[in-house]
Parts: structure tokens; C-alpha cells; sequence
């Protein structure tokens, strides 16, 4: 090259047409065009742990494989989301509250048959539980599951039949209600008491703690610690009853659109990462409880142990849907709205 | 007596259900200081969003303008088999609720829908994309031109057409000299409100969107966005935005009428 610069031969059309090309080169064109990008189509809650862990995720990616990465997000009622990705949203992983949603993708064919084998811990890379927040000091004294189906109490808890987050605290609270006897007749008590059916956890959580309506929000761990983070440490109270359930929000790669778009290794990078020990502590800073038990360890303080019963108690998600959230399950048998 | 109280009862009425609930909108944006309200306005999210809604307004608006003042023309000033249905058509988006009218476009153009497999075999998207947020735009505030232009037109009749029609002029020509100068003004009030309309829509948009921030939402499903994630200034901040642009256009529509009227009253 520094010959050329010399060389009188080279004309100087010549040379400004590869002065050109090399500009062309320079311009963050060719970079773009490189740029992968991926959509994680989620649920309500997991907003700001999926911001932080996208832009660490992309930094670690960039650093590994050269490639610049955007991780674009989509949250809502998870059971919406899985019907949106159903309908052609192209997510390239979803990472839904529970089993059955990404059930129903993989139904539709979008999704192997066998995805939830395919990571540990069944695919669920944290988890959560459901406990009650109530107002500051608990004026209504709320301790357990049977304080909440008391007459003239307002319970605020999301749709179970768009929102995920619902169908763990309406489980939560049959599983309590089955020790004691009569479960039905109790949850039916309990939704008795709620005002008004959000159709999401988030939506659910700003009607009590924005709104201030209702006595008692049920809600997801991390959704509740997030609630005192955001409204002031003095406004509300976490209360854990006696006995609640574990819930396994699932993670999987879309395998149509993988294929489709070529984002396969990224996508499953991209999961993955989440069982790592830096992931791991982004999600207990977020209030998830980490899978991995040395991190779950020094959080001990934010996660108090408890007594918790799976979704194998139900026979699994796809028995739970049928026997509670189908039409005409359970819940439709209990749930009269304006009573 | 009895018609001033009238008079303070509507005063009172309008105050509290449009003039206050502007007003909270405005302090609430403002509550945390111009800094934070436009630093809400300025992130990269906010701004796709808003750029989005324009683009949106901007291909749906003059869509709406010409199939409005096409539906409207044909049912002013012919008869045909079908007319009373075209009319019953014209107003349907009124009549249904906007969740429908943006489900209707992901029964038809989804994975599942009638088209989804053609649409997905050849690469292309309609919904949780452009396309299908103008769709559904465009079917939601299809009905204000047309609805403004009918009545008009049917009042102005169809003498001066006839007239042109008989010293020689053709259909478009005479469309261009007679028809389009008589209804200028209602015109441009039919589309000034269908662009509010179009940028403030949230229900059939929500339901094509898919809500991938930064991409497919609106400054409408941004506001929502960002008061589910406990950040009310902004939400705030952008919702004064969006009001503000419905603000400029109405104000708009109401200067063009006084014009209107004005010249009116010089030439009659």
C-alpha cells in the first residue's frame, strides 16, 4: 500500500475509488449487518432481572464470539404470551411462568416435544413461590391461607386463566386448603373475596400497591420484594404462610424460529447462561431464588425456607390445566364474578 | 335561571371529566421536574415508540382520507344495490370493540390464521409487525372521515354535480371542481380527528403488536409499559406527550372551522 501512495502509475481516480472502499469498509454497515439479535418473549415479573442479565449476556457474547447482540424483550400474562408466540410472535426463547404454556407452543410444533429435558432443573433455571403482601404492620393480622377467606377481606390476585402467576397462587392455596380438608369449598371462599381479576401479576401489583385497593396481594416472591423495593420498605409487609407452592418458571429455545433465522447457538447460549453463577446472583439480587444451592445459601436471609409442594402434586401442569383452568374446570365451578 | 344553571352544570361536568383528568396527566409527568420527564421522553424505547405512533398515523391517515372520502362520495351522491349495507359498513368500527377489531387481523394473517402458513411460506409478517398495527389502525378510525363528509354531502346534494355533468364535465373532473372544493373544510376536520384517533388507539394495537420494546409499540402501549414497570413519571411524561399531540390537533380542527366559518360568511 505504501507503494501505491508513491507510485505515480496509480491514477487518482483509481486511488479514490479504494479510498472510497476502504471508507465503505470502515462504516458500521458491515457491523450492523453482523449484529445478531434475539427475542425473549416472557412474563409480567421478570422485566428488570431479563434488562439486567440481556445487557450482561450480550457483553459476554460479544466477548466470546465477536458477534454484537441485541436482546429484545416482549412481557405480559404469560398464558398471552404463549398464545401470541402460537400466533406467529417470533421469539426465539420464551421464558414463561410455568410448564403449560410452553406446553402449548410446543403442541403447535414450534417447540421438540421433549424441551424441558433438555436443560436442568427441568428447564427452570430459578424459581419463586407465592407469599401474601399486605399493608404495613398487617392491620388485618393475615398469618395463613385460612385468614384469607374471611368475610368482607380483599384478596387481589390476577386472572388464572390469562395469568401464570395466578394459577401458582390459586394451586398455592389448594394445596394448603387439601391438607385441611375441603379445598374446593375453601378456594371458592377465597375468590369470593377478590374485587377484581387483572389479567397479569404486574397488573395485579399495581392495583394493590399503586391503586391501594385490596388487603392482601397474592404474589409472587420476587414480585412482592420488588414491590417494597419500588413503593419504600415502609409501606408493606411480606408475610410467608405456612405452607406454599414451588414455582419452576421454564425456560426454552423456539426451535422453529431458531431454524428459521439461524440464532440457534446464541438462543441456547443464551439460556444456559442463565445456570451460571453470575446469572444465578443476578436473579436472587432480582428475588429470584437461584437453583444454585451456595448462592441460594448466602441469600438466606431475603429466602426464608419453607414448606413448599411441587406441581407434581397435582399430577403435573398439563392434569392441573385440565382438572382447575380448563373451561368448565374447577375454577369456573367456583369463580362467580360480582358475588 | 334555569339556563344558567344548565350552563354551570355542563361547565362542571366537562371540568371534571376532561379538564381534570388532562390536568393530573400534565402534574403527574411533571411531578419529579422537567429533567425526568424529558429524560423519559429522550430514552431510545420512548423514542421508537413515538416514531412508530407517527409512522402509523402517517400511513393509516391519508388511507383512511381517500377510502373516506371515496365510501363517502359513493353513498352521497349515487344509489346502488347495497348502499344501506356500505353505510352499516362505514360505522361498523364504531360498533365494535377495538379488541375485536384487532383480533380479527390475527385470525386472519397469524401463524393459525386463513393466510398465516401462505404468509409465513413467502417470509412475510402482518401482525406483531407495521403491517398489521396500520391494519388495525386503519380499521379502527376508518368510520371519521367518512362519518364527517356524509351528512355534508348529503346536505349539499347533488344539483351542482348534475350541472357540471350536463356542461360537459367527466367524473373526475368533476369530482376535483365541484365535489372536493365544497367539502374542504369538514374534510380536513374528518382527518385532523382521525389522526388523534390514530395515534391515541390502544386496544386493537395491543392486541397486533406483540409488544417487543423498542419495535412494535406504540406510545400508548409504551405509557402502559412503563407504568407496569413502576415508572410512573415517564409513563406520565409520554401519556402528556401523546395528549399533547391530540391537544395540537383538535386545536388545529378548531382554528381550520373558525377559518372556515369565516370565509363562509365572505362569500355568502
Amino acid at each position: 500500500m505504501t507503494g501505491a501512495r508513491t507510485d505515480p502509475s496509480f491514477a487518482a481516480p483509481a486511488r479514490r475509488a479504494l479510498l472510497a472502499g476502504a471508507a465503505a469498509l470502515a462504516l458500521p454497515v458491515p457491523a450492523r449487518a453482523q449484529e445478531a439479535t434475539l427475542l425473549n418473549v416472557s412474563y409480567d415479573p421478570t422485566r428488570e432481572f431479563y434488562r439486567d442479565y440481556n445487557a450482561a449476556f450480550a457483553t459476554q457474547w460479544r466477548a466470546r464470539s465477536g458477534q454484537a447482540l441485541r436482546v429484545n424483550t416482549s412481557h405480559g400474562g404469560s398464558g398471552r404470551q404463549a398464545r401470541s408466540v402460537i400466533d406467529g410472535l417470533e421469539a426465539d426463547v420464551v421464558t414463561l411462568a410455568l410448564a403449560y404454556d410452553i406446553d402449548s407452543i410446543a403442541d403447535r410444533g414450534l417447540i421438540a416435544a421433549d424441551w424441558q429435558a433438555r436443560l436442568p432443573q427441568d428447564s427452570a433455571p430459578y424459581t419463586s413461590t407465592i407469599v401474601f403482601l399486605v399493608r404495613k404492620g398487617n392491620p388485618k393480622g393475615l398469618r395463613d391461607w385460612g385468614d384469607l377467606a374471611k368475610p368482607g377481606l380483599q384478596v387481589i390476585t390476577p386472572n388464572p386463566k390469562t395469568s401464570g402467576g395466578a394459577r401458582w397462587n390459586y394451586l398455592a392455596a389448594w394445596a394448603w386448603a387439601q391438607r385441611q380438608g375441603n379445598p374446593e369449598e375453601f378456594v371458592a371462599r377465597l375468590y369470593r373475596n377478590v374485587p377484581v381479576l387483572d389479567t397479569g401479576a404486574r397488573g395485579s401489583t399495581t392495583t394493590f400497591a399503586q391503586r391501594g385497593l385490596g388487603d392482601v396481594l397474592l404474589a409472587w416472591e420476587n414480585e412482592a420484594h420488588l414491590a417494597l423495593k419500588e413503593f419504600g420498605e415502609g409501606r408493606f409487609d411480606i408475610v410467608a404462610p405456612s405452607l406454599s407452592i414451588l414455582a419452576e418458571p421454564p425456560v426454552a429455545v423456539v426451535d422453529r424460529v431458531v431454524d428459521r433465522r439461524g440464532t440457534r447457538a446464541v438462543a441456547e447460549a443464551y439460556l444456559q447462561g442463565l445456570y451460571a453463577p453470575e446469572a444465578q446472583r443476578l436473579a436472587a439480587r432480582h428475588f429470584y431464588r437461584p437453583r444454585d444451592a451456595a448462592i441460594l445459601a448466602e441469600h438466606a436471609a431475603t429466602f426464608p425456607s419453607l414448606d413448599l409442594v411441587t406441581i407434581a402434586a397435582f399430577g403435573g401442569w398439563r392434569e392441573a390445566q385440565k382438572t382447575h383452568f380448563a373451561d368448565g374446570g374447577a375454577f369456573d365451578r367456583l369463580y362467580r364474578p360480582g358475588r | 335561571m334555569a339556563r344558567r344553571l344548565a350552563l354551570l352544570a355542563a361547565l362542571l361536568v366537562l371540568a371534571v371529566l376532561f379538564l381534570l383528568p388532562l390536568v393530573a396527566v400534565f402534574a403527574e409527568a411533571l411531578r419529579r421536574g422537567w429533567d425526568v420527564a424529558l429524560a423519559a421522553i429522550a430514552e431510545p424505547d420512548a423514542l421508537a415508540a413515538i416514531s412508530l405512533t407517527l409512522l402509523v398515523a402517517a400511513i393509516a391517515v391519508p388511507v383512511n382520507l381517500l377510502g373516506g372520502v371515496a365510501a363517502a362520495w359513493c353513498i352521497a351522491k349515487f344509489d346502488f344495490p347495497g348502499k344501506r349495507l356500505l353505510v352499516t359498513l362505514v360505522e361498523l368500527p364504531f360498533a365494535v370493540s377495538p379488541v375485536i377489531s384487532g383480533l380479527v387481523w390475527v385470525l386472519l394473517f397469524g401463524a393459525h390464521g386463513w393466510l398465516g402458513p401462505w404468509l409465513q411460506a413467502h417470509g412475510l409478517r402482518i401482525v406483531f409487525a407495521l403491517p398489521g398495527l396500520v391494519l388495525a389502525t386503519v380499521f379502527v378510525t376508518f368510520p371519521f372521515v367518512a362519518r364527517t363528509l356524509i351528512p355534508l354531502m348529503q346536505d349539499q346534494g347533488r344539483e351542482e354535480e348534475e350541472a357540471a355533468a350536463t356542461l360537459g364535465a367527466g367524473g373526475l373532473q368533476t369530482f376535483f371542481r365541484v365535489t372536493l372544493p365544497n367539502i374542504r373544510w369538514a374534510l380536513l376536520s374528518g382527518v385532523l380527528l382521525c389522526n388523534a384517533r390514530a395515534m391515541g388507539e390502544f386496544g386493537a394495537v395491543s392486541v397486533v403488536s406483540g409488544h417487543v420494546r423498542g419495535q412494535t409499540n406504540t406510545m400508548p402501549l409504551h405509557v402502559e409499559i412503563l407504568y407496569n414497570e413502576y415508572q410512573f413519571a415517564g409513563a406520565f411524561a409520554v401519556a402528556a406527550l401523546l395528549a399533547l399531540l391530540a391537544l395540537v390537533t383538535l386545536g388545529a380542527k378548531a382554528l381550520l372551522e373558525r377559518l372556515a366559518g369565516r370565509q363562509a360568511g365572505a362569500a355568502g
